[in-house]
């Protein structure tokens, strides 16, 4: 196979964003042909993906279509490839990246061109952190996606804008930088950042612990954690419809990308000293930001709640270290992946008619447009986790996994299924069910036939993942298992060690 | 004569300045001609640099070396020299300083530069020194009939002659303890138990950290980067450094390598009090000059995080660090000079509000000059803070790598608030359009280098990897 294919999943939405760049001529022509050019530049990037879905050997665990090539010389290189596990987040991403471009062109009414050369680029970046199998060239492009992200928060946000692009950029940027000093110093410990070479590496126990703590500061605010959480309802609350979608279905996804693969492959042993402090923190993400969310008055910020109570269930799956947990952690994000952005994309259904977010401003939504009332029903079953959806598999599989681990927090976790029903269905009766009361509510039109198309796919894809989630799970199946073996053979090799 | 070839470059530039005098006196109104022969003396100076040997070669009884060191340092500022001239041009046309000491001086002050770069040697050092500061109190004060300038040119001389004082009293400390004013005889003579030559050491680093304005000694800086006019202040922003960097990494490592346990204490100190100091009080600043001044405290702050580690890496990603930060503030000043509206430029930063809308191109430069000043990747400023803080782990200072980072974190603040100013507030009146294609050149070339660094870092890095300083 000689054909760079993740070079190019990785490059073409770039040049496809110089182009959009370098167009000239009058206005209305370039507006149209840059949304063209986006289109296709993403569209292909998702058949693309495909291709290399469909072209990847699910039956070995080792990392394929590798490339390699020299970058600082003698010192890192560039190196992709893919494995299992980060083949998913690359058509997650490539599906992602194109709705949010229709959704896009949908909504966005100023400066079109810029917003889409932000999502193009950015989209370079997400694809690029699944793809690297160098630390320094993961950083890269983790950290180089801040950059158009701020942009699409602070230019096309709502009034508080400012403070959300500011909060969200620093708090990341200051995450990461350990990380920057962690990576660093594995280069000096060990005189490589090859991830390949790095996972058959064992670092030094002693090590482990500080290096785990620089990696877990940038993962836990990506993810984010509770209590590192804040910045997450502001950034939601203000960014643009496209770019809630993205934030909320990729970006925080590279967290969890980054825990399974380099906090578990590379320091098995703080993993496991670390595991209570992760649980703790994660049961009390998902209780507490659950009844904050039963609090809240505005769609988005309900919704960027849920999303960190749905992210403690993918870290609690991540470390029970167990193949159940672990799949079902990848599972549960890349459904959320799907019905986050859904739910993300129905708000801004009704932001894009009555201009605000607030539940008390609408009700009886469903007499008025009953199209849009059952996709939301959908989404909201699947956030809540009911079977037959996606969101199901995935928490079911987590629950599972951490039964076998630690049964006290499996029954706390559990209990966030019933807050997630809680205030998701209340915030569908609020919003749909009722009496209008607010008469603009009546003026409202029901879905575009284009806004219909985007929905469906994500409701086909939801219900599908639900009933047959083993497309995912054979896929996955071989790297985890992978994985876990790895792990557990590197805990012991270190338990002996000190024997 | 072999002795001769190899200070051609140096002797060339001495005769054209001097040409170039009487030139100047006898034409007529004769600006814009001096300064194109400036910047051509300039380069050809760059070419006759590149031609020579390559190998490190020490002349008139050793005080005087030209080696890799010398010969990039030597490239760089002449290259940027004749940047900063052809990017100032429009400025210094409207703001009446079109004078033809003003390219000839900053020829003068660029020969003592290149005799500091190459001086091995106190007293060749030390008369570099002075041609430069020399020439740099003029500049400062250039624009005669505006207090602002002579009050920058007036502080600027105190302060510096001050700290020219104690350097010499410095050299002449060494001479005393040591017995000679040679690098090498001063390297064999002064190691640990030499106090008195400690003493030397320090009253030194003093002076040479004025010259870079590292903190605690950085207190002209705001003052003389807001007041002079902005053609020199893109100057002192760039081309001092070089030289300072330049002198500093050849005393500790030649002359000082001895007593290093002494040297890289204080070498933290400034480094880390430099970093805070140029993150934290940039952020009040609404001065766009006065910020760029703080911004330069801070980046030398990293340039002498790398020197501090004591090692060759540590050099070389130090000297990698100005060369990248060289071409960012070269962009950064390249943007401010097209701030403009009815010929009067703007230094206020909310004189920028909204400009991605009327100016899209200089918005998108400025964007990505800024973000790679604030060192986010991929851009080249992330890259220099890697090198450097590649070679301070390498050596464990932790502490020192932690504190870098989280100034970055902190000074990525105030350049977002220059960001947020020019993209996300409302529009104001556009600026003059600007029809100095040197100037939009410049900004492009730098631009696209920043933006492009990416692909191939070891290009650059190669280049610097040829240094070898002990």
């Amino acid at each position: 196979m000689n054909f760079p294919i993740l070079s190019a999943i990785i490059f073409i939405p770039l040049i496809g964003a110089i182009f959009i760049l370098t167009v000239q001529g009058k206005h209305k022509n370039i507006e149209k042909n840059s949304k063209y050019v986006a289109i296709f530049s993403s569209l292909v990037n998702f058949l693309l993906s495909l291709f290399l879905w469909f072209s990847f050997d699910k039956t070995i665990s080792a990392f394929q279509f590798i490339e390699t090539k020299n970058w600082i010389d003698g010192f890192i290189n560039y190196r992709l490839g893919v494995d299992g596990i980060s083949i998913l987040f690359i058509i997650l991403t490539t599906f992602i990246s194109l709705l949010s471009i229709f959704s896009a062109i949908l909504s966005v009414k100023s400066k079109i061109k810029e917003f889409l050369i932000a999502i193009l680029v950015l989209e370079t970046f997400m694809i690029g952190v699944f793809c690297s199998l160098d630390l320094v060239l993961f950083y890269l492009f983790f950290e180089g996606g801040l950059i158009p992200m701020f942009l699409i928060i602070g230019i096309w946000g709502g009034e508080r804008r400012v403070y959300s692009a500011f909060k969200f950029f620093l708090f990341t940027l200051l995450g990461s930088v350990f990380m920057l000093v962690a990576i660093i110093s594995i280069y000096w410990i060990t005189g490589t950042t090859d991830v390949t070479e790095l996972l058959n590496l064992k670092i030094p126990k002693e090590y482990q612990y500080l290096l785990w703590l620089a990696f877990f500061s940038s993962f836990a605010v990506k993810m984010p954690m509770w209590p590192f959480h804040t910045w997450l309802p502001d950034a939601h609350v203000e960014a643009p419809t496209a770019g809630s979608v993205i934030l909320a279905a990729v970006l925080l996804k590279m967290a969890g990308y980054g825990f399974i693969r380099f906090s578990l492959g590379l320091f098995p042993v703080a993993s496991d000293y670390f595991t209570p402090l992760v649980f703790a923190l994660s049961v009390i993400a998902i209780i507490y930001t659950s009844l904050v969310a039963l609090m809240q008055n505005d769609m988005k910020k309900l919704i960027a709640y849920s999303s960190v109570a749905h992210m403690g269930f993918v870290t609690i799956g991540i470390f029970s270290i167990t193949k159940q947990g672990l799949e079902g952690s990848i599972i549960q994000m890349i459904s959320h992946g799907l019905i986050s952005a859904a739910l993300f994309l129905c708000v801004g259904v009704l932001y894009d008619r009555l201009n605000t977010r607030m539940i008390s401003s609408y009700g009886g939504v469903a007499n008025i447009m009953p199209k849009y009332a059952f996709i939301l029903m959908i989404f909201t079953l699947g956030a809540l986790g009911l079977p037959g959806t996606s969101g199901f598999v995935g928490e079911f599989l987590i629950l599972v996994g951490v039964f076998q681990k630690n049964i006290i927090v499996a029954v706390l976790a559990s209990l966030g299924i019933i807050l997630a029903a809680t205030y998701m269905l209340s915030l569908y009766r609020r919003v749909i069910f009722g009496p209008i009361i607010n008469l603009e509510v009546k003026e409202m039109s029901d879905l575009k036939n284009m806004e219909i198309y985007i929905f469906i796919s994500l409701v086909f894809l939801t219900l599908f993942f639900g009933f047959y989630p083993d497309p995912l799970l054979s896929t996955l199946d071989i790297s985890i298992d992978n994985l876990v073996k790895n792990y557990q053979l590197n805990l012991n090799y270190h338990l002996i060690i000190n024997k | 004569m072999q002795t001769a070839l190899y200070i051609l470059p140096e002797i060339f530039l001495s005769l054209s300045l001097m040409t170039l005098l009487l030139v100047g006196v006898f034409v007529d109104k004769s600006y814009k001609l001096i300064n194109l022969l400036v910047i051509l003396t300039m380069f050809f100076t760059i070419a006759l640099i590149i031609n020579q040997p390559d190998q490190t070669v020490k002349i008139f009884n050793n005080s005087y070396i030209i080696d890799n060191l010398s010969i990039y340092m030597k490239i760089l500022t002449l290259l940027f020299c004749s940047f900063i001239l052809i990017i100032s041009q429009d400025y210094i046309k409207i703001n009446n300083i079109n004078k033809i000491e003003y390219p000839i001086i900053i020829l003068a002050s660029t020969l003592g530069m290149i005799l500091m770069i190459s001086s091995y040697d106190l007293i060749i050092f030390y008369l570099g020194l002075e041609l430069n500061s020399l020439c740099l109190y003029i500049l400062a004060s250039f624009k005669k009939y505006d207090e602002r300038s002579t009050e920058a040119g007036l502080k600027y001389f105190v302060l510096s002659a001050l700290a020219s004082g104690i350097l010499l009293y410095g050299c002449s400390l060494i001479y005393g303890f040591t017995g000679s004013t040679n690098f090498e005889i001063i390297s064999s003579s002064l190691d640990k138990s030499n106090m008195g030559g400690v003493f030397g050491i320090v009253f030194i680093m003093v002076g040479l950290a004025f010259k870079i304005s590292a903190v605690p000694f950085h207190m002209w800086t705001p003052d003389v980067y807001e007041g002079s006019p902005t053609s020199v202040t893109s100057f002192f922003a760039l081309i001092p450094k070089i030289a300072a960097l330049c002198v500093f990494i050849r005393f500790m490592y030649v002359p000082f390598i001895n007593a290093i346990n002494h040297w890289q204490t204080i070498i933290v100190f400034l480094s880390i009090a430099s970093m805070i100091l140029g993150a934290v009080a940039a952020i009040g600043q609404s001065n766009i000059k006065r910020l760029m001044a703080y911004s330069s405290i801070g980046h030398m702050g990293y340039a002498l995080a790398g020197i501090a580690t004591g090692t060759n890496s540590g050099v070389q990603s130090s000297i990698i660090y100005l060369s990248i930060y060289l071409v960012m503030s070269l962009g950064a000043f390249g943007c401010i000079f097209m701030f403009k509206r009815e010929n009067i430029f703007y230094e206020d930063i909310n004189e920028l509000s909204g400009m991605s809308k009327n100016h899209p191109k200089l918005a998108l430069s400025f964007l990505i000059i800024l973000f790679s000043l604030a060192g986010i990747p991929p851009l080249a400023g992330f890259f220099a803070k890697f090198y450097i803080f590649v070679s301070v782990i390498e050596t464990k200072m932790y502490a020192l790598a932690i504190i870098g980072l989280i100034t970055t974190v902190l000074s990525a603040f105030y350049y977002l608030r220059i960001i947020k100013v020019i993209y996300f507030d409302k529009p104001k009146k556009s600026f003059d359009e600007i029809y100095d294609w040197g100037l939009k050149i410049t900004l492009a070339i730098s631009t696209i280098f920043i933006l492009i660094f990416f692909i191939s870092p070891s290009s650059l890095t190669n280049l610097i990897l040829k240094i070898i300083v002990y």
